[in-house]
Parts: C-alpha cells; sequence; structure tokens
C-alpha cells in the first residue's frame, strides 16, 4: 500500500511537470508558425497617384496582394455620388477620386477582373460581382473589396500606414 | 532471463528470438476472411499496394525537389522531368497515383456503405477509415502545393482562406497557417514539411489502426451473414475445407486479392505511361503568379463534390454546408438507425437512398468542374440542397426499416 501510494505520488508529480512542459512547447510551436518579423516589416507601399488614367485599372503590390487603383472619370464620380455608400469608398486626391482597394474577391480571395466597357469587377472564381467603387453587387461576396490601410502624403499615398481618412473608413463601417 | 538452445536453423534462430512462426500465424495464415466475397473486397490492398507507390516515387522525387518559391517550379518542371534519368516515370507515377487512390478510396467506401460494413462492431473501421480520408485529403492538398504553379498558389490561396470562417475574419488564423499575408516562402516550407513527414507519418498510424480494427469484428461478408469464426476456422484446420465458410489471409485469399490487383496495376500503369495527362492539370504548368488569378479556379476531380456544396451559396452558409459535407460521412454508424447489416438492396428505403446518394455526388462531381454559369449553377445548387435532405433523411428511413 505504502509502495503503491508513493507510485501514486510520483505519477501525479511526473504528470504535473509534464504538463506544464507540453503547454509551454505548444505554446512554442504556435510562436514559431507566425509570420516572421521580416515579413511583417515589409509592409509598406508607396504609390504616386498622379500617373494614373481615367477608367483604367492599375494593380500595384502590397504584401504580396494585388492592390487595385481605378481613377474615376466624370461619368463615374456622377453615378457614384448618388449612393452614398459608393462615394465614401473614393479616395480624393486634389480633385480627383480614386478607388483604392485590395484585388482579392472577398468570398476567397480570387482575383476579380475589370471590365472598362460595363465598369464593374467579375469574379471568375463563383461569379461574384462588384461597381466600379468595387461594392458588392452580386453575391457571393460577402461585402465590397477591402481598403488596404493608408494614408495620404500630398500627391502620394502610403500603403500599410493608417491615416485619418483611412481610420474614418473604418469607424464608420465603409471596410474591415 | 527466457532459456535459449543451441539453433537448428535460421528459421529456428529467429523463431526463438522474435516468434516469427507466431507472428506469421497471426498476420496471416491464422488471420480469417469470409469465403462470399467479391473482387470489391480487394479494394484494400489496392489501396495498400497504390500507397507503397506513392512512397516510392515520392521517395525519388524528393531527392531533386527544391522546397524555394524560387526554385521548386524549375525543380519539378525542368529537374525532375527532363535532367533525371526515369524523372518523369517517378512524378506521372505519383500524380497518378494521387488521382487514382481517391478513386478506389470511393469505391471503397460506398462498397462499405452498400454492405453496410460501418454496423455491428465495425464502427471503429468505418471511422478510422474517414480519419484516412481526412489525411490522403491534406496529403493530396499539401502535395499539389509544391510544384509552385499557378494553380498551386490559388488552390492554397482559396483553401487557406476557407480558416477566415467567413463573417468571423479570422485573417489572423489565416496568415499564422501561411506564416505570410500571402502564400509565400513560409507557406510552401511548412506545406512541404506536412506533405513529407507530418502527415504521411499520420497516414501510416491511421492505417494501423484501420487494420487493428479490423480484428476483432473480421472482414463483412455480401450477405452480412453474423459468422463464428473460432467454430468455422476450427473446421478448416480439422481438414473440412469445403465445408468451412473460411479461408486463410495468406495465401488463400490474397491469391485471390492479387489477382485484382494484377488487373488494377495493368489499369495504373496505362494512365502513367500513356494518360498521365489527366493528373496534371495544364494551367499548373505556369508559374505561380500572385497577382494573377487562373480564370477558373477548381480543385482535382476528388475534391468537387464537397467544393460544389460550397459554391452555390453565400459565404457563411457555403462554409456551414462545406464543414457539414466534411464530417457527415464520419457519423454514418450513427445516423443509420437500422440494426440490419445486410446489403443496401434488401434493405427497403435504404436502397433507393444509397444509389442517391452515390447519383448525387457524381452530379455535384460534375457540377463543381463546369464554370459558375447557368443552368450548371442551379443544378448544383439543388444537388448541394439534395445531398444535406438526403442525410437528414437517413436516421428517418432507416429507424422505420423492418428487420430484415
Amino acid at each position: 500500500m505504502k509502495n503503491s501510494s508513493r507510485r501514486g505520488f510520483m505519477g501525479k508529480a511526473f504528470g504535473a511537470v509534464a504538463g506544464v512542459g507540453a503547454i509551454a512547447s505548444l505554446y512554442a510551436m504556435k510562436k514559431s508558425w507566425d509570420p516572421l518579423p521580416s515579413v511583417k516589416a515589409a509592409g509598406f507601399t508607396t504609390l504616386d497617384m498622379s500617373g494614373y488614367k481615367d477608367n483604367e485599372l492599375v494593380t500595384e503590390k502590397w504584401r504580396g496582394k494585388p492592390i487595385f487603383v481605378l481613377k474615376q472619370d466624370a461619368a463615374m464620380v456622377e453615378t457614384a455620388n448618388k449612393n452614398p455608400k459608393d462615394i465614401e469608398r473614393l479616395i480624393k486626391i486634389g480633385d480627383a477620386y480614386y478607388m483604392v482597394c485590395i484585388g482579392l474577391c472577398t468570398h476567397l480571395g480570387c482575383i476579380p477582373g475589370y471590365r472598362p466597357d460595363s465598369k464593374d469587377f467579375l469574379c471568375a472564381c463563383h461569379g461574384g460581382m462588384y461597381d466600379a467603387t468595387a461594392l458588392v453587387t452580386k453575391a457571393p461576396p460577402p461585402r465590397g473589396l477591402d481598403i488596404p490601410p493608408f494614408k495620404v502624403d500630398g500627391n502620394k499615398l502610403v500603403l500599410g500606414e493608417e491615416g485619418p481618412e483611412y481610420k474614418k473608413m473604418k469607424e464608420t463601417g465603409i471596410t474591415l | 532471463m527466457a532459456h535459449f538452445t543451441k539453433a537448428t536453423s535460421v528459421k529456428d534462430w529467429l523463431n526463438q528470438r522474435l516468434a516469427i512462426e507466431k507472428v506469421e500465424k497471426v498476420m496471416a495464415s491464422e488471420y480469417w476472411i469470409p469465403k462470399n466475397i467479391n473482387f470489391l473486397w480487394a479494394m484494400g490492398m489496392v489501396l495498400v499496394i497504390t500507397f507503397a507507390l506513392l512512397l516510392v516515387s515520392g521517395i525519388f522525387l524528393l531527392m531533386y525537389y527544391q522546397p524555394n518559391v524560387n526554385l521548386a517550379f524549375d525543380s519539378v518542371n525542368y529537374t525532375i522531368m527532363r535532367e533525371v534519368d526515369f524523372g518523369w516515370l517517378w512524378r506521372h507515377v505519383h500524380g497518378v497515383a494521387a488521382s487514382v487512390v481517391f478513386l478506389i478510396i470511393y469505391i471503397h467506401m460506398f462498397t462499405a456503405i452498400y454492405y453496410g460494413s460501418y454496423k455491428k462492431g465495425r464502427e471503429m473501421i468505418w471511422i478510422s477509415g474517414m480519419l484516412l480520408f481526412v489525411a490522403f485529403s491534406a496529403e493530396a492538398f499539401s502535395g499539389y502545393m509544391l510544384p509552385w504553379g499557378q494553380m498551386s498558389y490559388w488552390a492554397g490561396m482559396v483553401i487557406t482562406n476557407l480558416f477566415s470562417g467567413g463573417s468571423l475574419h479570422a485573417d489572423g488564423l489565416v496568415e499564422w497557417i501561411r506564416g505570410d499575408y500571402v502564400p509565400a516562402q513560409a507557406f510552401l516550407n511548412r506545406f512541404f514539411m506536412l506533405h513529407v513527414l507530418l502527415i504521411p507519418v499520420a497516414i501510416m498510424g491511421l492505417i494501423g489502426l484501420h487494420f487493428g480494427a479490423l480484428r476483432i469484428p473480421h472482414v463483412n461478408n455480401q450477405d452480412g451473414e453474423e459468422i463464428d469464426f473460432d467454430a468455422e476456422s476450427k473446421k478448416y484446420l480439422a481438414g473440412d475445407k469445403a465445408g468451412s465458410k473460411v479461408i486463410r489471409f495468406a495465401n488463400d485469399f490474397m491469391s485471390k486479392d492479387m489477382m485484382v490487383v494484377a488487373i488494377y496495376l495493368v489499369f495504373f500503369f496505362y494512365l502513367v505511361f500513356f494518360h498521365y495527362d489527366f493528373a496534371m492539370d495544364p494551367v499548373n504548368f505556369d508559374p505561380a503568379d500572385g497577382l494573377k488569378t487562373p480564370t477558373h479556379i477548381y480543385p482535382e476531380w476528388y475534391f468537387l463534390w464537397s467544393y460544389e456544396i460550397l459554391r452555390p451559396f453565400s459565404t457563411n452558409i457555403g462554409l456551414m454546408a462545406f464543414a457539414f459535407a466534411q464530417v457527415i460521412f464520419m457519423l454514418l454508424p450513427f445516423l443509420d438507425r437500422s440494426p440490419n447489416a445486410v446489403p443496401a438492396s434488401r434493405r427497403g428505403l435504404f436502397k433507393f437512398w444509397f444509389w442517391a446518394m452515390l447519383i448525387d455526388m457524381i452530379v455535384l462531381t460534375s457540377m463543381g468542374k463546369v464554370p459558375p454559369i447557368e443552368p450548371f449553377g442551379t443544378i448544383g445548387f439543388y444537388a448541394a440542397l439534395t445531398f444535406i435532405g438526403l442525410w437528414i433523411l437517413l436516421p428517418i428511413i432507416t429507424i422505420f426499416e423492418k428487420k430484415a
């Protein structure tokens, strides 16, 4: 009896120490899978906004993701003005309005294609559609294309930094 | 200490140390298989052989493959395919086997469903088998990343995005899985590790469990008859081989098994040498490009049915339907409320359920392959609803089933 209770104690003591060790190693394993600091640090892109042309989609790159930049022509701005949800998604630099967003479908991350004639986006994967300000017009995507964190800096746009315009968009729920 | 005597032969020497005769009896010559079976009972051995082909071809591919985003594509498409002698053979064997293994798994699964081989003590065989299906799916997916072509990249993007959980927006979890904001070096490296080490080890463990689960309930037979294996094996060993309902696993059953394997291998190597292209998506011969989605992203044929269950719905409902499809087969032994372990043809409504499920999965598979345009979208939508509906109906129709 004496022996077996000693064994029981040894078993519990071992179990307790091993349990702490197991939790600690799970933590280490989780952290080892995290994105590396070098990956996180390379997360800023600066765009010069003066070079874009009306109704011509340009794809830039930020954090390995495609960024759509679409300078709106007069007709598009007029259409967007009719819907507050549309106009609030645009970034105004000088007198021009730009649609800047992450070019990955909010459904499952395919890249939608822009159709300049009908001025909308079509995602070929599952048939989702967006208007010229990348607001969703046909499911399955649950919402418009996400707007990356940005900061207006004169005629330039810094992606990855949160400026006041971006913070406002986030507060009002224009983007996530 | 055990007592050892001077060995009379090599066999005796091994026998004293490893009990090889006893092991041989337990594993083969006195492991009993019913006589009343057909060629569908050979699918297990066909799968073992296919897994061995995957392992051997994989070892040779591993010697030249480079898990680096800049080198991976060329190491597969140039080094292995053009420079390595017979490199094309290993790649085509690996690619064809990875596809065909799922065809055999589906045949194996539907055989079990048809003959009720998941009931009456065989539940663990079914569950371990479904765990193997999950492990093989993960193995197939992680392997598909490695050539780092356009389909690799975009399948990786789409599938890892599933983990954001729709409206839950668990983007942190997705980035954690990838080790980056998008599939990149960290992603390729970790999926390489999963493909060549962690998942294969899990698969081998699960195969052991699957075989172990078979030992006590034994293999089912064509009539779902409950056989007294002790009595029947005694009859066999006493010399009444004709009267006994069982035969030895080896060499008796194995000789039948290997006959089916031989026919299968003719078909398999016909595909490897003359039709390997069905397992090689042309889109994946373009190197990965994160700024250009292929016009139509679809998975390999064996994932199409569950992909089609995801596709016709909005994100959240689609994800729930997809999750349902992934786990529901696992629960089959508990959703089938009938105690009858007989072929579906003798089970009343279950007969129709079986064929409806099989046809529905074929329809889902075909609809998953075509672009999301009408009328395919509508057909896919109703096929997905039918899939869910059939599973809801299963407990109801089986509870009213008469004892066969």
